[in-house]
């Protein structure tokens, strides 16, 4: 009797390493192939660098120097010295001075300009006798994001001197409410501080789909797919097998952004690493499981490539990558809570930025988990050892 | 059936009733009962579509027979299908080599795929590089091999776990003769070592160099035999002539009923009887009426070719008469 369950003990023991070993030579193969395959190598590390010096020099929200032209009517002392101020404050730069609405229609159409500053006749007396002086900002709509802030600066500035002035003339009415913002974790509002932990997501997502999509649809298309399903190999260990390999690729290139994050844009880690490369470890699996499901759809890779890009646009657009999650309409942001993504940069920033620990991120990491359940059991429903 | 009676010897390796496939409205298997005993080279002959690859595929474990059923290796087909592929090699018409990895690398990963115990792994594949002549070649990226060296490696992939059962798609399709020849070399030498190999094929030279054959067409078995064994049945007798107008000579003996075959190659024409007659005085006759010279005339043997063409045009004919 105890010599049979000595028996299965080893019986069970020899399977499970019979299990692993077959799941190492899948992985010890795709390590093979990844290596000779130069290119996939190149756009591999390519990719982190390219995206982050776009991402990171190229597109930078932060609106500066913005090209101005100033219509002074007034042509006074004071009119001069606020247009130097609007200049001092770095959003606008001057690019000269126009006599009419006709050269200012001109200078935005063609690009010299998107700003033009309008002082009216005797503004400068207006504004001494006490009466309302208006001034007008002409400005260049087609390009809201950029208007938008020029238009708070200036704003900003006129009520500034209106006070000043209010304040000049009667002291003792000077009791107003002031707002003092603070802003935390990114002081100075640097575009490159939200966007390169978020790249670490896009990239990844883009990577990590496309590349097992092609691995398994490239094992299809050349025939040796039917090879493996007629060898004792379990799905599950192939599945895995195919995965591993990718998962170190994947921390791999997280590693690459967040250096060179820190060392070009100064990009800090605040929290722990330990916890962003266990939620990524989450996320990137995520992907790979995407990728997964997609293998089954697509026949070639070609098809597989496709699937992915496709996938990819909604990530970028949706997510909060690029533009604010918090402005979405309801559907699209119930939408995009389906994307891992959408979790993995709340997270990254998160942790990067803010310092955020593993409980204030518990929710999003839940999320992940559950999109991660729900791509294995479509893809390993999907994914069947039979040929038809 | 156990494995431990399985493994005695005399009793069949496979076995299956009424074995069938449908796809859809498409019928591409119809009631295959196979015996293959253990130690033969088993050869399934048929054209392109006949349902070969997809008959091969059931007994493999990766197509669901839509109806009957086989075991095979000792193991059910329905039931067991993953035990079954861990005790037999595939090979496909496509060789299914991984292009990018050298010889030695794909020779490992099957033989780490095939649960060869990784303390003999090594050993064994080098003693498989040493048995295919490739020994040399062992970095060589398999991508760059000339067809007849892939199908060696392919091979002996297929084989690195010694397996008692090898199924060989079409193992030959697009391969140079002398690779051919070499290939089949190799399958006797396997086959003398006791693995039994299960081969699709459709050249007849290589039907001829099987133990038993099956003839299946339209998804049916039509035939079971060794070779003389099927050649035989048809009762053909054939001979060969060199005749002046011998298309027209062959026109006119595709009318008697008692010509099954008719070929012409230029001058010199082939033909088949069944039966009594004798096919060299039968196509002297017509000559004779056409005025046509017969410089030579000769007895041929009737080869699987000649069974299996006779038996497709019978079959195709009985189906004709029905619709």
């Amino acid at each position: 009797m105890s010599a049979g369950a000595v028996v299965v003990v080893s019986g069970t023991r020899a399977r499970a390493s019979a299990s692993l070993s077959r799941l190492w030579s899948v992985a010890v193969k795709e390590i093979l192939q990844l290596g000779r395959d130069r290119l996939t190598m190149a756009m591999m590390v390519a990719l982190p660098v390219i995206q982050i010096t776009l991402f990171g020099y190229a597109i930078d929200t932060d609106v500066r120097h913005v090209p101005t032209v100033v219509y002074d009517q007034d042509g006074s002392a004071r009119s001069r010295d606020f247009a130097r101020s609007l200049q001092a404050t770095g959003f606008y730069e001057i690019k000269g001075e126009v006599r009419g609405y006709d050269e200012i229609e001109r200078a935005l159409r063609s690009g010299a300009a998107r700003v033009a500053l309008v002082f009216p006749p005797r503004w400068s007396a207006d504004l001494l006798r006490g009466r309302a002086a208006p001034l007008q900002l002409v400005v260049d709509g087609s390009d809201p994001q950029t208007v938008a802030s020029a238009t708070n600066t200036a704003a900003g500035l006129a009520q500034a001197r209106s006070l000043e002035l209010l304040v000049r003339r009667a002291p003792l009415a000077a009791h107003r409410i002031e707002l003092a913002t603070t802003t935390w974790y990114n002081p100075d509002l640097r575009s490159a501080v939200y966007i390169v932990p978020g790249l670490v997501g896009v990239i990844l997502t883009m990577t990590m789909v496309m590349i097992t999509a092609m691995a398994i649809a490239r094992e299809r298309e050349r025939g040796t797919l039917e090879q493996l399903i007629v060898s004792p190999l379990r799905r599950g260990e192939l599945i895995a097998g195919k995965i591993v390999p990718y998962v170190a690729m994947g921390l791999l290139q997280m590693t690459l952004i967040l250096v060179l994050g820190r060392l070009l844009f100064g990009v800090p880690v605040v929290g722990s690493l330990g916890l962003l490369y266990a939620f990524a470890l989450v996320f990137i699996a995520g992907n790979l499981a995407l990728g997964l499901f997609f293998s089954t759809l697509a026949q070639t890779q070609q098809q597989a490539m496709q699937m992915s890009f496709f996938f990819l646009l909604p990530n970028i657009l949706l997510s909060g990558f690029m533009f604010p999650w918090d402005a979405m309409p309801l559907p699209m942001q119930w939408l995009s809570q389906a994307l891992p993504l959408t979790h993995f940069l709340r997270i990254v920033r998160g942790v990067a930025l803010k310092g955020s620990g593993f409980a204030d991120l518990l929710p999003e990491a839940l999320w992940m988990g559950a999109i991660l359940v729900a791509l294995l059991v479509l893809s390993s429903l999907r994914f069947r050892k039979k040929l038809a | 059936m156990s494995a431990a009676q399985a493994s005695t010897g005399a009793d069949p390796i496979i076995v299956t009733e009424q074995l069938s496939r449908r796809f859809g409205e498409f019928v591409a298997v119809k009631d295959v009962s196979l015996r293959v005993n253990r130690g033969e080279i088993f050869g399934v002959l048929g054209p392109n579509g006949a349902g070969k690859s997809t008959t091969i595929r059931m007994l493999c474990g990766i197509l669901d027979p839509s109806g009957g059923r086989g075991t095979v290796v000792g193991h059910d087909l329905a039931t067991e299908a993953e035990r079954i592929k861990e005790r037999i090699g595939y090979m496909t018409q496509r060789f299914s080599l991984y292009e990018d990895l050298t010889v030695h690398e794909n020779l490992r990963f099957y033989a780490g795929l095939y649960g060869v115990a990784a303390r003999v792994r090594a050993a064994r594949v080098e003693e498989v590089l040493r048995k295919i002549g490739l020994a040399g070649r062992r970095d060589q990226i398999a991508g760059t091999l000339s067809g007849g060296w892939k199908q060696r490696v392919a091979l002996a992939c297929a084989t690195i776990h010694e397996p008692p059962l090898l199924f060989l798609d079409e193992p030959t399709a697009g391969v140079d003769p002398v690779s051919r020849r070499e290939f089949w070399e190799q399958i006797h030498d396997l086959s003398r070592a006791g693995t039994t190999i299960l081969v699709t094929t459709h050249y007849m030279d290589e039907a001829e160099r099987c133990h038993r054959l099956a003839f299946i067409f339209r998804g049916s078995v039509l035939d079971v035999g060794t070779p003389e064994e099927v050649v035989a049945r048809r009762r053909l007798r054939c001979a060969e002539l060199v005749v002046e107008t011998a298309a027209e000579v062959a026109q006119s003996l595709r009318q008697l009923p008692e010509v099954d075959e008719v070929a012409h190659y230029g001058h010199v024409l082939r033909l088949a009887t069944v039966g009594e007659a004798d096919p060299e005085q039968v196509a002297a006759q017509v000559a004779r009426r056409l005025g046509a010279r017969v410089s030579q005339s000769r007895p041929a043997r009737a080869t699987v070719e000649d069974a299996f063409v006779s038996m497709v045009r019978r079959e195709a004919a009985k189906e004709g008469r029905a619709a």
